[in-house]
């Protein structure tokens, strides 16, 4: 607790654009202290890796952040689409020319949106919305507004001995669609915290992937914040692998009803990886619609978690939502904990929900042997096989992200 | 065709196995030689698809003593895909489904592990794509099944069309089927067994596995074994399959009960 504290006193003035959210997540932040196993939320969480995250130095201001060596993972840009790369110094927006339909917020804005809308996921509660608050300083906040908008990419920069946090803010505006691909890759020793929240207008469609990917000794703790006016879509897809660990938290609210949202995760863990997802959604009207499926797949010593809450209160009259979450044990050391959590009130819904834990089938892994391919191989192809249901929806031409083959390669039974 | 000189394929000495615990098979001899077609029947329960599974390699199934000797190496303490890619291929009798994996990139994938210990060249997705579907007419296989997933879906036909298929690609040094004729109908039985037949060389065996006479009368076999309570009773030709057809198992099994027998 002490080094918590001193942690606390170390951070920087509070200064910027997020100044005052910066003081009331510091505030938030002493008041909640260090998450412990006790806590229902935090009850399986690898408490370790969130104190390693603060052992880290927080921003590097000499730095060059644009380090080459990660760069080269990188895949080309989309084809007729448009890439941002955030850290949490850099203005991403400085040289750049954003596309029609797309703009930064005013000042204006940006100080009405902190005032009116951080309050729905206050810090008060939430430990990783505080730590996020407590240290982000850069805002990427834009408007974005049409139909033929070129798909958008945002690269979450990494860089190893640093911790990150990175705060982004989207306003989609009535009726309009858009593509974006969210890409996460963490560097050796390093720390990431994302801040993301998105308000879809009425009629909006949004395809929205992650691509979360670390290595050893990286750990991302992220934050999704979606809220959703009537008619609108939107559609989240998210892959996260090989942090040491990965908790991602996410809250989509419906806030009138009559909206759709689907929901696909996959995470695979190995070695001594944690991989966790928390979702919520909310259905705050009626006649919402929920799609959820989420997979993990464990092997070695690796450990996933999935806590899945849905949210019907009296008002969500006619919600239809259903939620899946399969898993794939892959080594008896493994484990997989998965919680689905339907909280209804309303009587005139149709909920479902689902969760299967499973080991690889002897008798697949037989028959490809008996066609000469290697277990490690026959592992792949139906690993391959299991994630594809979730990677074929990831947006903005995906597969031109080689690291996605690397999931597979690198989980072995 | 049976060549006295030609080379043993397999040989199988004094076999015995089995599955938690439960002895199966007592005391299995047989060899094959190049060029040879073998058909093993018997009754449910006799042995026959243990002995396949167990010449394989199943995990399942232990082997408490005896040889199996595939072009005279013991290949026992070989793993299965090492087994397959030597030369020994399995057709299933029941073939299984595997949702996900897409049946062409499997038979790439399996093709490639053989091609290798042929020292033949792998092939990438094009130059595979022109063999498979040349050898896709072999089978008279619609080539949609290749865009699903392995055997998902498939009709109990369509399964056993894909195991000819695969041993068309593998170009195997033995092929046993186990019971490749189960669940065909007549039509489909030709169509597989013409497979078999087309796929036969002097420099390769075949050992089919069957209850029933009607493969071999679309499939000549060289010689019949007749498999009981885990062992080989009885070695014959194909007269001894159709014996068999009009007596039943009880003229080898219980051979006092048949008199008119020898």
């Amino acid at each position: 607790m002490a080094d918590y504290r001193q942690w606390l006193n170390s951070l920087p003035e509070p200064n910027g654009v997020l100044k005052n959210l910066q003081t009331q997540g510091r505030a938030s932040l002493a008041n909640l202290g260090m998450p412990t196993n006790t806590l229902e939320e935090w009850r399986l969480t690898d408490l370790n890796c969130l104190q390693k995250i603060l052992n880290l130095p927080l921003y590097k201001p000499n730095r060059d952040y644009l380090d080459e060596e990660k760069q080269k993972e990188w895949a080309q840009r989309p084809k007729n689409g448009f890439r941002l790369v955030i850290d949490s110094q850099t203005n991403p927006l400085e040289d750049i020319n954003l596309p029609n339909g797309i703009r930064p917020l005013t000042s204006a804005e940006v100080e009405k949106l902190l005032v009116q809308r951080s309050n729905q996921y206050s810090s008060s509660r939430n430990w990783q919305v505080a730590i996020n608050n407590a240290t982000a300083t850069n805002f990427l906040a834009l408007k974005i507004e049409g139909q033929n908008l070129p798909p958008l990419e945002l690269i979450m920069q990494s860089d190893s001995g640093a911790f990150i946090p990175t705060r982004i803010a989207l306003i989609v505006e009535d009726k309009t669609k858009l593509n974006l691909l969210q890409v996460a890759l963490g560097a050796a020793n390093s720390a990431q915290s994302h801040l993301v929240e998105i308000y879809l207008g009425k009629g909006a469609e949004l395809n929205h992937g992650l691509i979360a990917f670390g290595i050893e000794e990286a750990n991302m703790i992220a934050n999704l914040f979606v809220e959703q006016k009537t008619s609108s879509h939107y559609s989240f897809t998210s892959v996260q692998h090989g942090w040491s660990l990965s908790r991602l938290e996410s809250l989509i609210v419906q806030t009138n009803g009559h909206a759709n949202t689907t929901l696909k995760g996959l995470q695979v863990s190995s070695k001594k990886q944690q991989i966790a997802t928390h979702s919520r959604v909310k259905f705050e009207g009626p006649q919402g619609c929920l799609e959820q499926l989420q997979k993990s797949a464990a092997t070695d010593n690796s450990h996933c978690i999935f806590n899945g809450s849905i949210q019907v209160p009296q008002l969500a009259q006619k919600t239809n939502a259903a939620q899946l979450s399969r898993n794939l044990l892959m080594s008896n050391r493994a484990r997989i904990d998965t919680k689905p959590e339907l909280e209804i009130i309303a009587d005139d819904v149709r909920c479902t929900h689902g969760a299967t834990i499973s080991q690889l089938q002897e008798e697949e892994v037989f028959y490809m042997r008996s066609r000469g391919i290697t277990t490690e191989q026959a592992t792949s192809l139906l690993l391959k096989g299991y994630c594809k249901e979730i990677l074929d929806n990831l947006p903005v031409e995906s597969h031109r992200w080689e690291i996605l083959d690397k999931l597979l390669k690198s989980v072995k039974r | 065709m049976i060549k006295k000189d030609a080379h043993l394929i397999l040989e199988i000495t004094d076999l015995h196995a089995s599955v938690e615990d439960q002895p199966i098979l007592q005391g299995v001899n047989l060899q094959i030689r190049a060029g040879e077609i073998h058909a093993v029947m018997g009754r449910n329960g006799s042995g026959k698809s243990t002995l396949s599974k167990i010449i394989a390699g199943h995990p399942a199934y232990t082997v408490t003593s005896g040889e199996v000797k595939f072009q005279g190496k013991d290949i026992l303490n070989m793993e299965p895909e090492d087994r397959a890619r030597a030369g020994v291929f399995l057709g299933f009798q029941y073939p299984v489904e595997i949702p996900g994996v897409s049946n062409l990139e499997f038979l790439r994938v399996a093709t490639n592990s053989r091609r290798v210990e042929m020292d033949e060249e792998e092939l990438d997705t094009f130059a595979f794509e022109d063999l498979v579907n040349e050898k896709l007419k072999l089978v008279q296989m619609d080539p949609i099944f290749l865009e699903r997933s392995v055997n998902e879906g498939f009709s109990g036909g369509e399964k056993k069309r894909n195991e000819i298929l695969q041993m068309a690609l593998l170009q195997p040094i033995v092929s046993i089927l186990d019971e490749t004729d189960s669940g065909l109908d007549i039509d489909a039985l030709r169509v597989i067994a013409a497979g078999v037949n087309q796929l036969n060389t002097p420099y390769s065996a075949t050992l089919l596995i069957t209850h029933y006479q009607r493969l071999l009368n679309e499939v000549i076999p060289d010689f019949v074994h007749v498999m009981s309570s885990g062992k080989i009773l009885r070695t014959g030709g194909k007269e001894l399959a159709l014996e068999l057809e009009e007596y039943g198992y009880d003229c080898v099994e219980k051979p006092s009960n048949n008199k008119e027998v020898n």
